[in-house]
């Protein structure tokens, strides 16, 4: 076994999904049968390669830097017209911290 | 049925339609939306369509001409948009219940310049959740099928882009391509579709899925078709550090029909494990570039049997970070059970994602995770880097590379979508193409029959063999070096219809 159901339930927290008991299982076979895939990677020695993390191409250091210049922004109510609770122009969460 | 009012149609004819007064745009947007709307019932294609804005888009062309000015390069033109690409104003699902009500306050950049140039967007176009899929089941508004087989997937995960396009509800349509999500639709569909060089395209307003893999590309039934559009929506953007800086050359303009010359790569690692009949297009598609005068020698990719390895590190790892803004603060929903803020994160991102994003962020929430980082996530990089280079000692050899596109044609709806490994395993020509950066397309190379059940070789549909099912010839080349993958797939295209 690669990853246990035990291990499932601690990914999923730090995923914050609330997994069904039912999923955590159905999960944990997925899981398994994919990542025994992935040791496929393990034929290969990559111990002097570079990680790629990005798909790079020349061009100055600074090339990317915009003009700093002003711009309108988004309005609030177009930023929080979205939310599913709102109020006074802001995003509106259950209470954090109770008094 | 009736026959669709842009059957036959392309980019140039609907312009040289406009400018001889045979049809107005608007008359064509509200024939096209017509249509669209009727057959969308078969296939399932669009979630939302624009009716005002596409008309709106549309008599401003008409306003254009009778001012004698220039209608746009794509003026007039009926435009599909796949659903993960932001529309101001109009609903943007991205394929999920999470963002059934999501109504973006701003337009992609891709979006833009193809408005600012004429082009009509009849509506969204459905996908797989989030642009996670290879047979765009993954969807929660239902898949779409194919309409050239509607027991058939058209293909993940702009499979909504490419039925659009081949049923002839629209003449062009976006897509998005992570690890093959255009060419393979297109490839199933029957049609042309493009992955340009990383960074070719603005990403901005394309819903994030894994940053350093996301393309833009366009789907046409010609070649000629996706260039066109390719050309409008290419070029640096500053709302996008990661867009390029290069010029973008004529694409049309290369499209000479000769290829006399140019040196072509098979890689022998893109025929194994092929279905026969989809291998024997392929080689047929290369005589007929050796007609054209290609010279084609064999060449050897081999690291690909690592890359779907690779790829499903990579994808889901940025992926399980671009998703996490799903939290019911910002996006249209939140878990109604939820009473702590812990309980609202956990328990609307448990409703709201469909199994298959679970399965992915979960996957790359793992692989990033202490003790496995190094073992997953840095080792996937570091074969992502010999992935590339090994398009880049094969590009010192030849000009271009062709191959498949998918090992198997349409496969049928449900056939493949309890078992993720045999579905991610599907995308093994196409990951590379994106891990390395490169353009890549895919174009129509007639049909094979596969109707069969390649472990009992059994013949699992009846009357298939007599429609035949679309396979694509993929066409990769070096990093903006688009030109010679257009010239290549429109010169084989002329000579094979001819």
């Amino acid at each position: 076994m690669k990853i246990t159901e035990q291990e499932v339930r601690r990914v999923a927290e730090l995923a914050n999904l609330a997994l069904r008991e039912d999923e955590v299982a159905r999960m944990a076979h997925d899981l398994d049968g994919i990542l025994s895939h992935m040791d496929k990677l393990n034929e290969l020695d990559t111990t002097n390669v570079e990680p790629m993390a990005q798909v790079l191409f020349d061009a100055e250091e600074t090339a990317t830097l915009r003009e700093d210049r002003e711009r309108a922004p988004l309005s609030n109510a177009d930023a929080v017209a979205n939310a599913p609770v709102s109020g006074g122009g802001y995003y509106k969460v259950p209470r954090v911290i109770e008094r | 049925m009736s026959a669709s009012p842009l059957h036959g149609l392309t980019i140039d004819s609907i312009r040289a339609g406009l400018i001889e007064k045979k049809f107005s745009a608007e008359e064509l947007a509200r024939q096209s939306l017509a249509y669209a709307e009727a057959e969308n019932a078969k296939t399932n294609a669009y979630l939302t369509f624009s009716t005002e804005r596409a008309l709106n888009a549309a008599r401003a062309v008409d306003s254009k001409l009778a001012r004698g000015e220039d209608p746009g390069a794509l003026g007039g033109v009926p435009i599909a948009v796949k659903d993960v690409i932001v529309t101001r104003g109009l609903r943007t699902t991205c394929g999920s219940k999470l963002l059934e009500k999501y109504i973006p306050p701003y337009d992609a950049t891709a979006v833009i310049r193809l408005e600012q140039a004429g082009g009509v967007i009849l509506g969204k176009t459905n996908c797989d959740e989030f642009a996670m899929g290879s047979s765009n089941e993954n969807s929660a508004f239902g898949p779409v099928r194919n309409p050239v087989a509607l027991d058939r997937v058209p293909g993940g995960s702009s499979g909504g882009s490419a039925a659009a396009v081949a049923q002839g509800t629209a003449v062009v349509a976006l897509g998005s391509d992570t690890g093959g999500s255009i060419r393979q639709p297109a490839s199933f569909c029957g049609i042309s579709g493009v992955t340009p060089t990383y960074g070719r395209v603005s990403r901005y307003g394309l819903t994030a899925f894994a940053s350093s893999l996301d393309h833009i590309g366009p789907f046409g039934r010609t070649t000629r078709d996706a260039a066109r559009l390719l050309q409008v929506i290419a070029g640096r953007d500053e709302m996008d550090a990661t867009s390029a800086f290069a010029p973008v050359p004529d694409y049309a303009a290369a499209l000479d029909g000769n290829i006399k010359g140019v040196k072509i790569g098979l890689p022998c690692e893109y025929f194994e494990g092929l279905a026969s009949d989809t291998g024997d297009r392929i080689m047929e598609a290369v005589e007929v570039l050796k007609k054209l005068g290609c010279e084609v020698r064999d060449i050897q990719l081999p690291h690909t049997p690592y890359a779907v390895a690779a790829y499903y590190i990579i994808a889901t790892a940025e992926a399980s970070a671009n998703l996490a803004r799903y939290d019911g603060v910002r996006y249209t929903t939140r878990s109604a059970d939820a009473t702590t803020l812990s309980e609202m994160y956990r328990m609307t991102r448990e409703e709201g994602f469909g199994d298959e994003c679970k399965r992915r962020i979960m996957l790359g929430t793992y692989v990033l995770s202490a003790g496995y980082y190094d073992a997953y996530y840095l080792k996937a990089q570091k074969v992502r880097a010999l992935i590339a280079q090994d398009f880049v000692r094969a590009f010192e050899q030849v000009d271009a590379i062709v191959a498949p596109v998918s090992p198997f044609p349409a496969f049928k709806l449900g056939e493949k979508v309890n078992d993720p490994i045999s579905m991610y395993l599907s995308d093994i020509y196409t990951v590379t193409g994106d891990l390395a950066g490169i353009p890549c397309m895919s174009v129509p190379c007639g049909s094979a029959s596969s109707g069969r059940d390649t472990t009992s070789g059994r013949d699992t549909t009846s009357g298939l063999d007599t429609i035949g099912l679309p396979v694509g010839l993929q066409i990769l080349t070096k990093h903006f070096d688009e030109s010679t993958m257009f010239r290549i797939a429109d010169a084989y295209e002329k000579a094979s219809h001819s």
